[in-house]
């Protein structure tokens, strides 16, 4: 599946993905129609399942709140490509489900509005619109196992489960 | 090859007693810690997964600081939901108004963080409490979560970096100078993935409230968790506090470090950080002058005690500036009381400021001191990005309480003389 790119640049922050006067929501429908709402008022307007959100490097900084990759994954975003994470985003999209790539060439090379196929499991980034293929590295095992299992409570849940 | 305090600690907690840099361990956790913005996302979670357990109920801490007391319909209903909770698994740290404070200053203060301590919170200032020489990191509400049913986290062993503090503060400049300088010096993610470890002759020169103002930032450039060396000043102030054995942590002599950066305590004057990033550093000095609308003396960084008697020795016996609104936030109850106690308060009411019960209130925008369209603050929090006091064209000048104050008095902002 293809979306199309929104891009950002470096440092965009858990304040802009969800703004704190939002934080008492918790619905993702709810906190997905503030999502980057003062950084791109019109993105939650915009934005289509399966569109793209490119990001230059630490997307994701500041605060701990789950709130922002909750906005963004309600939001219909596939796929988080950045330069790089701030690692506690890091660790929430992972948690919750996020698609979360780290590839500093295509965060630089990648325009806004371009069309773009991700496969997250095979690491690989196509530019429909310019042809350029982006590799990056895998995840760790570990991380590759919460993901598959679908977060980091579906992994202990199926375990409860199948047990006592 | 020897080991870093922040890899000691890790190793520790570890099944196999071992933690290679760079790897993955599945942790141990002495205590996991929520608020009433960070738990309900948690709660809702666990119910999703059918999970209603705790894996030990004095180990698990909830406070209500964030939006308390309740700013609107529902973040007391978000309250009410962490309280029932709380009720029903017999939480015995469970912190509601009245008793509670920032959380950041509220554990260390009620003794439930000891040297050696492995800990997460659902809040990204929970590294504050490497101050007292845990390892202490911020996560999201998943894992709280996770570490609230099974007691565990995980975590990727991190490289670290040493902050060499040569010199001892001096003046004015406090425990925010230190970090702002840091970061000033590294950026907002000039530490990602890291740990910093604060070691040197300095060290000593830096009160408890300095160093968990210090700890407290280390997430702004990015860090993974910031970490103090267990001293004679950190015995001191566990010393009617704690009531347990705990170990000293001490890092290796030959313990690797991917970088060192030296910060000459001695050579530092007041800074400030302009927005919209923590690491827009510079003299306080250089601001000088630029006309603002309110100042914020509190949260997790700066609403100490030690940081109220700075404000109140530049306060005392003036007047705020006609056109400012100041804003002072004792984090805990206990701060509050002793504040009180002193006659801060006092000298705060008297100047014209306000005087608040502990709450996060204003650092993220939330409530008491929400600012309005091109509005500006100078202000002793930890965060100053694009509309996180408010309006999207308000400014937050970040600085140590003894700026602020001067600010205050000044209507601009001000270094004290």
């Amino acid at each position: 599946m293809a979306g199309t790119v929104f891009k950002y640049g470096d440092s965009v922050d858990t304040d802009v993905i969800l703004p704190a006067r939002y934080l008492a929501l918790y619905e993702p429908a709810d906190l997905a129609a503030h999502c980057l709402e003062d950084l791109d008022a019109d993105f939650s307007r915009r934005v289509r399942p399966g569109d793209i959100l490119v990001a230059g490097e630490n997307f994701g900084c500041g605060s701990s709140r789950e709130h922002a990759p909750i906005a963004i994954k309600a939001s219909g975003i596939a796929c988080v490509v950045a330069a790089s994470f701030a690692r506690i985003f890091y660790r929430n999209a992972i948690n919750i489900g996020l698609p979360i790539l780290e590839s500093p060439e295509a965060a630089e090379a990648v325009k806004s509005g371009d069309r773009l196929e991700v496969e997250v499991a095979k690491g690989e980034i196509r530019n429909l619109t310019d042809g350029a293929v982006y590799h990056t590295g895998g995840f760790p095992d570990f991380i590759g196992g919460i993901m598959a299992a679908g977060g980091l409570l579906a992994s202990i849940a199926g375990k409860a489960s199948g047990r006592d | 090859m020897g080991m870093t305090m922040t890899r000691k600690i890790l190793a520790a907690h570890s099944p196999g007693g071992s933690a290679e840099e760079g790897g993955i361990i599945d942790a141990r956790l002495d205590l996991v810690l929520g608020s009433d913005v960070t738990t309900p996302i948690a709660l809702m979670e666990m119910r999703r997964y059918g999970l209603d357990s705790v894996f030990d109920p004095d180990r698990v801490v909830l406070v209500m600081d964030h939006f308390t007391p309740n700013k609107d319909i529902q973040a007391a209903r978000n309250c009410a939901r962490v309280r029932e909770f709380a009720a029903r698994h017999r939480i015995r740290h469970f912190y509601d108004v009245g008793c509670m404070g920032i959380e950041h200053a509220l554990l260390p203060e009620a003794g439930l963080i000891a040297p050696g301590d492995l800990v997460i919170g659902a809040d990204s200032h929970t590294c504050t409490y490497g101050a007292l020489g845990a390892f202490s990191t911020g996560v999201g509400s998943t894992d709280m979560a996770y570490g609230v049913v099974t007691g565990k986290s995980w975590f990727r062993v991190p490289p670290a970096i040493r902050v060499e503090l040569r010199g001892a503060l001096r003046g004015h400049a406090g425990g925010k100078d230190v970090i702002l300088a840091l970061i000033g010096r590294i950026g907002v993610d000039g530490a990602r993935y890291r740990a910093l470890e604060f070691l040197g002759e300095g060290v000593v020169s830096l009160s408890m409230d300095d160093r968990f103002a210090v700890c407290n930032m280390a997430i702004e450039a990015g860090a993974k968790n910031g970490i103090f060396p267990v001293d004679a000043v950190t015995r001191e102030y566990l010393e009617n506090r704690l009531d347990r054995e705990y170990p000293a942590v001490v890092g290796d002599p030959d313990a690797p470090y991917s970088s060192t950066v030296v910060v000459n305590l001695s050579e530092l004057e007041p800074l400030a950080a302009a927005p919209p990033l923590p690491s827009n550093v510079r003299k306080a000095g250089e601001f000088a002058g630029l006309p603002i609308d309110q100042v914020v003396i509190g949260s997790c960084a700066n609403g100490r005690l030690g940081d109220l008697r700075v404000a109140a020795g530049i306060i005392r016996g003036n007047k705020i500036a006609k056109g400012v609104r100041c804003l002072i936030i004792p984090a805990t109850q206990r701060i509050y009381l002793d504040a009180l106690r002193e006659g801060l308060i006092e000298d705060f009411i008297a100047a014209g400021a306000a005087v608040s019960t502990p709450s996060c209130g204003p650092c993220n925008g939330g409530h008491l001191g929400v600012l309005a369209d091109r509005e500006r603050c100078v202000s002793t929090t930890n965060r100053n990005f694009v509309g996180r006091m408010g309006a999207i064209d308000s400014e937050i000048y970040l600085a140590g309480p003894a700026v602020a104050a001067a600010s205050a008095l000044a209507g601009t902002l001000a270094v004290p003389d």
